[in-house]
């Protein structure tokens, strides 16, 4: 059994359109550095210099990682990771704006 | 108020509720509820409120309708190509239902406008677009203590939840600040299936209409996510941070103000 990490749409397009790939157990900053082996670009769009980047959200089995250890918090085997990005659409006209 | 006939008869799928009965529908009669955006999320968000007979609404938008609109803001038709879009859905809501008081502001909300227009209303309903905008609405609600029920979409993903400021955590709480300008795909690059603001939008407007009935358990604390194409509802907890820039213990945001116009270019 390896993690779980549910990968939000925006990032989808990193991992072959895949919403759900599969992680190797530690921390999750080292899980998320070694899913960017082999889907590069991930760990820069959710963390810069080892931080999870403040409009990302890292949840471990549905609680978020800054209220435990942050990038340290443990992530073992059968644990689901959810990676949840601030969005803005409300789906009205994109002046320039929104997404 | 009394009801009449006929309001007894269009509310009768209501009343027949035990949680809802006349009483509570008496509620949803005196509720003012005010809606920023009238696009994707404000458009069936405000159908349906119209629909339960919520007695004012108010929508605050100044885009006006384009067909490229028509593909999910389903207020809008092509009738009212070019009309301001809180007019357009004043004009369908009005139809639908002419018990409800819909209240048309042709305006950008902005730090300056904000607090004047949601200070007589219940309830806050975001359906905007920016991030500039979100924020500035969870502040100003964090502020005046207003329950907020915020939606947002994206491509076949949708996120809600229902900030109750003072009881809850705010949006601030779970994300601490916007997205830098140029990190993130603009809406027209990514897209939207067309009927994921219908969900998003029709779960913002039960939230509302349980607010109103005291009934249920608010989505407080929680952010629900949508995914369509893995028909996934998930739930993920919001604790409420101490350190929140507005709503925490030692709060550094005193007065709105407007983040710069390059973050509406995300």
């Amino acid at each position: 059994m390896a993690v779980k990490v549910k990968i939000p749409v925006p990032l989808q397009r990193l991992t072959g359109g895949r919403e759900e790939v599969e992680g190797t157990p530690g921390t999750v900053i080292s899980l998320i550095n070694d899913l960017d082996q082999k889907y590069p670009g991930l760990a820069e769009r959710i963390s810069e210099a080892g931080k999870i980047r403040r409009f990302v959200n890292v949840y471990v089995n549905e609680e978020d990682v800054r209220f435990m250890k942050n990038e340290e918090t443990e992530v073992k085997d059968g644990d689901e990771v959810s990676i949840v990005p601030a969005i803005a659409g409300g789906g009205v006209f994109c002046r320039k704006g929104g997404w | 108020m009394e009801f009449t006939e006929e309001q007894l008869k269009r509310y009768s799928r209501h009343i027949i509720l035990p949680e809802v009965g006349g009483k509570g529908q008496k509620k949803i009669s005196e509720a003012k509820v005010l809606i920023v955006g009238a696009g994707g999320l404000g458009c069936p968000v405000g159908y349906y409120l119209a629909a339960a007979g919520v007695g004012t609404m108010a929508l605050v938008d100044n885009d006006t309708v384009e067909l490229s609109n028509l593909q999910r803001q389903i207020a809008h038709s092509v009738k009212t190509l070019n009309v301001n879009k809180a007019e357009s859905a004043k004009q369908t809501f009005e139809a639908l239902n002419p018990d409800v008081n819909v209240v048309a502001i042709k305006e950008r909300i902005n730090s300056k406008n904000i607090l004047g227009l949601i200070r007589d209303y219940d309830i806050v309903v975001d359906g905007t677009d920016n991030f500039p905008t979100r924020y500035l609405i969870n502040d100003a609600c964090v502020m005046l203590r207003k329950p907020l029920v915020s939606g947002a979409i994206l491509r076949f993903e949708g996120q809600v939840t229902t900030i109750l400021p003072g009881e809850g955590p705010c949006y601030r709480c779970l994300f601490e600040e916007p997205p830098p300008p140029g990190l993130v795909p603009s809406c027209q690059e990514a897209g939207v299936l067309g009927v994921l603001p219908g969900v998003i939008g029709a779960l913002q407007a039960t939230e509302v209409l349980k607010l109103i009935l005291g009934k249920g358990r608010p989505l407080k604390g929680n952010l629900l996510i949508y995914d369509a194409l893995g028909v996934n509802f998930r739930k993920v907890k919001i604790p409420r941070n101490d350190n929140c820039p507005v709503c925490g213990k030692d709060p550094s945001i005193k007065e709105l103000t407007d983040l710069p116009e390059e973050y509406c270019s995300i």
